[in-house]
């Protein structure tokens, strides 16, 4: 048998080597960049927010298109979560973006349990990708990745400060989605207010210890313009879709009676930069973090709840497969011990019935030799009776019979006594 | 509750416009993320070569990447012996152009059909790749895995064959028909300039006769092509491959120019032209066309294949599951819904 060696040089991370001449791998990223495109991207936003906020016109204010859909209304019973995918192109990028829309949200009275729809449907999507991931034949590559990637948060223009249902809520989503806060309708506030208002949501958000999302700034080509836009979080955006001529250009904007608020122009509102963070710069970093951070967190939590744990290197090496033959057989076995008790149950259950009915059966017998004897008691009674009636009835006949013999007798005389009148008087 | 989604084509407000933003959203600025991201965390490749002694494995290797890569000019102390048995040498090393960082691996396997008896010379070899799959794999399945699976697995595998001119030997086949399962095959024809072109042509065909008629696929593979474009472009390579190279890691002066090439007393071999030898278009092929797809092919099919048969090794009874599926999940599914 030939024996195998492996040496392996200076570890990881080996020595530099000059080239000499052009080797060519530098098209690697248009390689992979060409793949890529052939294969088309997938984008995910999740926008929670209160009903009337105007989530569903940024969304088309942000990507230019008229989404379908009409306004909810404000009667929606619990939260539901409306997702509506759409295939954009853009030169040669094809983009698949879903947009998931939180419907209902903050309606209700009793609005406790408003989050819980949200973080369960996140999780799902989660929980469809780990199982995709876990199978035995499986397609990657081919897989359209459902998880969501960036979660606009509409804050309403209170000018004041978060309502708790917005802290509460973002607290249960901090750790399982990139959340970008944006206050919206903010047209509705002037400027100083503005810059408190943010001042004053940033400070809140930072004592409850929610984490936002923070745009990346260890790539040096766009570590300065994300750290300056880290620091105009939340963005105050206003969404239109209706243009209105200013000068001799069309531009979409919202026109009042005391003025027109554009919403490309960016002292009225940060729309733009909402828009340069969110797609020009940011995008794959989103979908990046939603992959290695809050993907493999939840991964994480599902494994270790299931039981697996990780083996160490020299135990033996196919943890998965085994724990999962032991699970089964353990749940095979809790199956039929199951069973065996409710078997147990059940034949227990008879045997009392079987007891409760003979006794009643018992007692019926009881009860009919009882009734018997009570009718036959009667009957001798009745027959008794019966005759000594019939014996007086006798009496009577025969005193009858004698009482009408005698009368017959008595006639009989009586009429030979008229005869003898008779004779006499003839006489 | 989500409802299902469905696609729909909505039509784009407007065209991108030179310098007016109206109409314009930004999408496809996420091909420059994906470039700056590529850029900053560099690539990794995994080359192996495998032939016998005297081929000129080391010094093509240092010719396609223009330095000294290969194991000889890392281990000069180690060499001219020939080692007793399958030894298989791995050298890394990190090279940069134009900001493109790139970790090449390079391993080399001295002992490859230098004994007297090669049975099973592809063992070791075959067992070496399996190796990397399952580290893979075993950092794939670990709960708490690293950001990036540092990829060990063999991308490519150079198989030289030696220029005799007639057909391939058995040990070639051998070799071929067992590893073309589990890793991209690149046959070449080392020292091709023992060849003249008539005799470099009948060689190749014999060579690419003898691959149909054992049913051997090599790089690129016919069945991994994905769309009629891949097709016309993998058709050509396929006329032309095992590639007749020669390699040279020194230059002479040709017509006025410094080229790589092998000189002797009745001219000189240009490694770089494509009149003389085939070495420019196996550089093109590995390092500036189909590097991508020979990553992509490696990871997701050959690893896939490795995975399947890994995970269905422990399941002594097939689940028969009403969706076809035999894996876990349906088993899964229950398990953490009764936990």
């Amino acid at each position: 048998m030939a024996a195998t060696e492996i040496a392996r040089q200076a570890g990881e991370g080996a020595r530099a080597v000059p080239l000499s001449g052009h080797v060519g791998f530098d098209s690697m990223p248009d390689q992979l960049v060409n793949k890529s495109v052939n294969h088309g991207f997938c984008f995910n936003i999740l926008c929670v927010g209160e009903t009337g906020l105007g989530k569903s016109t940024l969304m088309d204010t942000l990507f230019n298109t008229k989404f379908e859909g009409d306004p909810t209304q404000h009667n929606q019973p619990g939260v539901q979560l409306k997702s509506n995918t759409y295939e954009l192109q853009e030169s040669n990028v094809r983009l698949k973006l879903t947009i998931v829309n939180s419907v209902g949200f903050g309606d209700q009275i009793n609005k406790e349990d408003s989050y819980k729809p949200i973080v369960e449907f996140i999780d799902t999507q989660f929980e469809a990708y780990l199982q995709e991931e876990l199978k035995i034949k499986r397609t990657l590559h081919s897989y359209h990745d459902t998880r969501v990637h960036a979660c606009l948060y509409f804050i309403s223009p209170t000018g004041h400060s978060l309502k708790s249902l917005d802290l509460v809520t973002m607290k249960k989503l901090d750790s399982k989605v990139n959340i970008i806060p944006i206050i919206a309708k903010s047209d509705a506030i002037s400027k100083s207010e503005l810059a408190k208002f943010k001042i004053k949501i940033t400070s809140e958000l930072v004592s409850n210890g929610v984490q936002i999302y923070q745009f990346p700034t260890d790539d040096e080509t766009v570590a300065e313009i994300n750290s300056t836009m880290n620091g105009h979080l939340p963005f105050a955006v206003v969404g239109s879709t209706e243009e209105v001529k200013i000068g001799n250009k069309m531009v979409k904007a919202r026109q009042y009676p005391w003025g027109t608020v554009q919403v490309e122009n960016e002292n009225h509102c940060d729309f733009v930069k909402l828009r340069e963070m969110l797609i020009r710069v940011n995008m794959e970093d989103l979908r990046e973090q939603t992959h290695t951070r809050h993907y493999e967190l939840y991964r994480r939590c599902k494994l270790e709840e299931m039981g697996f744990k990780d083996t160490d290197p020299d135990s033996k090496p196919f943890s998965l497969q085994e724990t999962y033959e032991a699970k089964r057989n353990e749940f095979m076995g809790e199956l039929q011990k199951k069973e065996e008790e409710m078997r147990q149950m059940f034949v227990q259950r008879v045997k009392e019935k079987e007891a409760e009915l003979k006794e009643a059966e018992k007692e019926l017998h009881e009860k009919f030799d009882r009734l018997k004897k009570l009718h036959q008691d009667e009957k001798k009674k009745l027959e008794d009776k019966k005759k000594s009636l019939d014996d007086e009835l006798n009496i009577f006949k025969q005193k009858k019979t004698a009482a009408e013999l005698l009368q017959s007798q008595a006639q009989q005389a009586g009429g030979s006594t008229t005869l003898k009148r008779d004779k006499e008087r003839k006489n | 509750m989500a409802d299902t989604a469905k696609t729909t084509h909505p039509q784009p407000a407007g065209r991108p416009e030179k310098g007016a933003e109206f109409g314009y959203v930004g999408i496809d600025a996420i091909l420059e993320q994906m470039r700056r991201k590529a850029m900053k965390q560099g690539f990794e490749l995994n080359i192996m070569v495998v032939g016998q002694s005297g081929l000129g494995k080391s010094t093509l290797i240092n010719t396609l990447f223009k330095s000294k890569v290969s194991r000889r000019s890392v281990m000069p102390s180690d060499e001219e012996r020939i080692p007793k048995t399958i030894e298989i040498k791995s050298v890394s090393h990190d090279i940069e152009e134009k900001g493109v960082r790139m970790k090449l691996t390079v391993i080399d396997t001295p002992g490859f059909g230098d004994q007297i008896n090669n049975e099973n010379c592809w063992q070791p070899i075959m067992k070496f790749i399996n190796e990397q799959y399952e580290q893979y794999l075993q950092e794939e399945i670990n709960i708490s895995r690293k950001k990036r699976i540092p990829d060990s697995r063999v991308h490519c595998c150079i198989y030289f064959i030696p220029p005799t001119g007639h057909c391939l030997r058995p040990i070639d086949i051998e070799f071929m028909r067992h590893l073309s399962k589990v890793v991209n095959i690149v046959p070449v024809i080392a020292k091709a300039d023992t060849l003249t072109l008539e005799e470099r042509d009948f060689f190749k065909q014999k060579i690419r006769e003898d691959l149909r008629v054992n049913e051997i696929e090599v790089y690129p593979q016919k069945e991994f092509d994905e769309d009629s474009e891949d097709r016309m472009i993998n058709d050509k390579i396929r006329e032309m491959i095992p590639f007749a190279v020669v390699g040279s890691d020194q230059e002479y002066q040709v017509n006025g120019k410094r080229l790589l090439g092998r000189k002797t007393r009745w001219g000189t071999v240009e490694v770089e032209n494509t009149a003389h030898c085939e070495f420019a278009y196996l550089r093109d092929l590995l390092i500036r066309t189909h590097m991508q797809n020979l990553k992509d092919i490696t990871s997701s099919i050959h690893y896939e294949v490795y995975r399947v048969r890994r995970l269905n090794e422990n399941n002594t009874h097939p689940s028969d599951q009403p969706n076809g599926h035999s894996n876990g999940v349906p088993t899964h599914e229950v398990l953490s819904h009764e936990m």
